[in-house]
């Protein structure tokens, strides 16, 4: 037998979900015998048949892989509940094992799952893909890309209509339908104490973080998740900047991004130049413009991001 | 004999892993510590804290690089993006070797996230010395691969973990970076004498030798790096350093980890053994 066939008839066994005991499953990935599928690739010993030694494996992937969604979407936890969020993620990760060699990535699909099989988040569908957009921004703010960021006084230096600015790559903007951000900052919170806390407390306050989630009610907020001194922010935004920024996320020109800012807004003409100075005096001083690199003439866009594609 | 191809050349003594509970301790501290051992993907990334610390580690320190998902052994091809941005941590850290698992744990694009253990077959030597060829090419500084902790064997297998271990080597021409503890669970599990192990391995071949503790269970033992070493351990510790001579010993503590003098003292329990070993002395 190959190592390829051999590799992939253990990782079958391997990836496949335990029981609600978190045992290994009595029927194996192609519906045999579990017990006749181990056998067939593992020596048994004094002490552990085929199927235990295995066992060891299968429980492992998915202590592991749960325990790092649990790390991972703490929010989505609270929002779901401890043994809802469990079997969800086990039908998450049944269906998009990871593709990466970092667990970092292992939530990187959730949002898209969920949108696809909304009974696992039927009761409170806005908010569970809220906070998980949430949650996914905050992961990706925490180690993105930072570029060597425009000064407000670059800014004063260059300006002109059509010029364009980046938005760093860490700067994730999100449009909620729930105040999540205070939620989320509520349930991590209760985490980092943990350690410190009695068994009264952790209970007490897992009670509290439970009512505020059913007493959630929607509200519509506009965040920017940012990093500053590398500790990653929720900052709350108005419609107006969330548009402006979002604009020139896509490569528009200030000009018109300020355009598009303003096409809804209730900010009265006369008050949004000043709007648009505090906006920009504010992102330029934490840091999230950037200058975007001139393109190489004849550089070809598709062959670039080939190179980058998984080999 | 301790400064060899497979290490670069260097005479290092003593490491810890760095872990993200010591970080403060370390910056503000700065305890004396001769290396630091970080887990290459913790820090291929493209920005913050993580990279930031890396950083100020570095001005003051020397880091190795250890990793646990390039899979040498997986019979799927390398992936690209893994390597390229393990070439770029290699350019920033200037580690001197990087080491990883002579094990399996992705297929077809699928990660387990395990350091699952390898068919001992001819055929998996030759594609798994063949891929650490290619990563050591790429990555141009040398390789070393470490034996892993294991709880099952394959009806396949052709010959013993360290034959095959040899086997992998003499192929790839790589070293080795010999976890003393996973040979101690390795042999517990399976039934082997550890020192059997440890005497067929080729001296001259060992980069960096790997310490650290586990945990017994009814039936097995399981490699969890969340206590000390152990004595029969440290035994064995003692004659691999018999036959490689003074060699970069880390220790890994990985999970209930203590404070940053505990590690630290637990790891320096080593120069007992190394006062006692004469440089050079390959048995």
């Amino acid at each position: 037998m190959s190592l390829a066939a051999i590799q992939k008839a253990v990782a079958l066994a391997v990836m496949q979900p335990l029981t609600r005991n978190e045992r290994m499953q009595r029927v194996g990935p192609r519906g045999e015998k579990m017990q006749a599928y181990a056998a067939r690739y593992m020596k048994p010993n004094d002490r552990l048949t085929s199927f235990e030694r295995l066992e060891i494996y299968n429980r492992q992937y998915w202590f592991r892989v749960l325990a790092s969604m649990a790390e991972d979407f703490p929010g989505l936890r609270a929002v779901l509940g401890g043994q809802r969020f469990d079997s969800m993620c086990k039908a998450y990760l049944t269906e998009c094992p990871s593709r990466s060699f970092t667990l970092r990535n292992l939530g990187a699909r959730l949002e898209t799952w969920l949108r696809q099989n909304p009974t696992w988040i039927r009761d409170r569908h806005m908010l569970a893909l809220d906070m998980v957009r949430l949650e996914w921004a905050d992961i990706e703010a925490f180690d993105g890309l930072a570029k060597p960021a425009l000064r407000s006084e670059d800014l004063r230096e260059t300006a002109a209509p059509n010029l364009q600015l980046s938005i760093q790559p860490y700067v994730r903007l999100l449009e909620l339908r729930y105040p999540v951000d205070d939620l989320l900052l509520e349930v991590k919170h209760g985490d980092e104490t943990l350690d410190f806390a009695s068994n009264a407390v952790q209970e007490r306050r897992k009670r509290s973080t439970v009512r505020r989630v059913a007493k959630l009610e929607p509200a519509q907020i506009f965040l920017a998740v940012h990093r500053l001194d590398f500790s990653v922010y929720f900052r709350r935004i108005e419609p107006e900047d969330f548009s402006l920024l979002s604009a020139l996320q896509t490569g528009k020109t200030i000009e018109r991004a300020i355009q598009l800012a303003f096409r809804k807004s209730t900010v009265p003409a006369a008050d949004r130049a000043a709007f648009v100075q505090h906006s920009f005096q504010t992102w330029a001083t934490l840091g999230w413009f950037y200058r975007p690199e001139e393109k190489v003439r004849g550089e070809n866009p598709r062959e670039k991001s080939k190179d980058t594609n998984h080999g | 004999m301790p400064a060899n191809r497979f290490n670069n050349f260097t005479d290092y003594g003593i490491g810890i892993g760095l872990r993200a509970p010591h970080y403060d301790h370390i910056l503000t501290r700065k305890p004396v510590v001769d290396w630091f051992e970080i887990i290459s993907e913790n820090f291929m990334i493209d920005g913050g804290r993580p990279l930031h610390i890396l950083d100020q580690i570095l001005e003051q320190y020397r880091v190795v690089q250890h990793g646990v998902s390039m899979y040498f052994g997986s019979a799927g091809r390398t992936d690209r993006e893994h390597l390229r941005r393990l070439k770029d941590l290699v350019k920033r850290t200037g580690t001197p070797w990087v080491s990883d698992h002579l094990c399996w744990g992705s297929v077809d694009g699928r990660y387990t996230h395990d350091l699952l253990p390898m068919p001992y077959t001819f055929e998996a030597a030759k594609i798994t010395a063949q891929k650490i060829r290619e990563v050591r090419d790429f990555l141009e500084v040398p390789v070393a691969v470490e034996n892993v902790s294991s709880y099952a064997e394959y009806h396949v297998s052709e010959m013993t973990e360290w034959e095959f271990l040899n086997e992998v080597v003499e192929r790839a021409d790589c070293g080795i970076l010999l976890d003393v503890n996973n040979i101690y669970v390795s042999s517990r599990n399976h039934n082997f004498d550890p020192l059997t192990y440890i005497n067929s391995v080729p001296a001259d071949r060992v980069a960096q030798i790997h310490i650290a503790g586990h945990s017994k269970f009814q039936k097995y033992i399981l490699d969890t790096h969340d206590h000390p070493v152990i004595d029969p351990v440290w035994k064995l510790y003692d004659r691999a350093i018999q036959r490689a001579g003074h060699t970069a010993t880390l220790l890994e503590w990985d999970d209930s980890i203590p404070s940053f003098e505990e590690v630290h003292d637990e790891a320096l329990k080593a120069n007992r053994f190394l006062a006692e070993t004469q440089l050079g002395v390959a048995v």
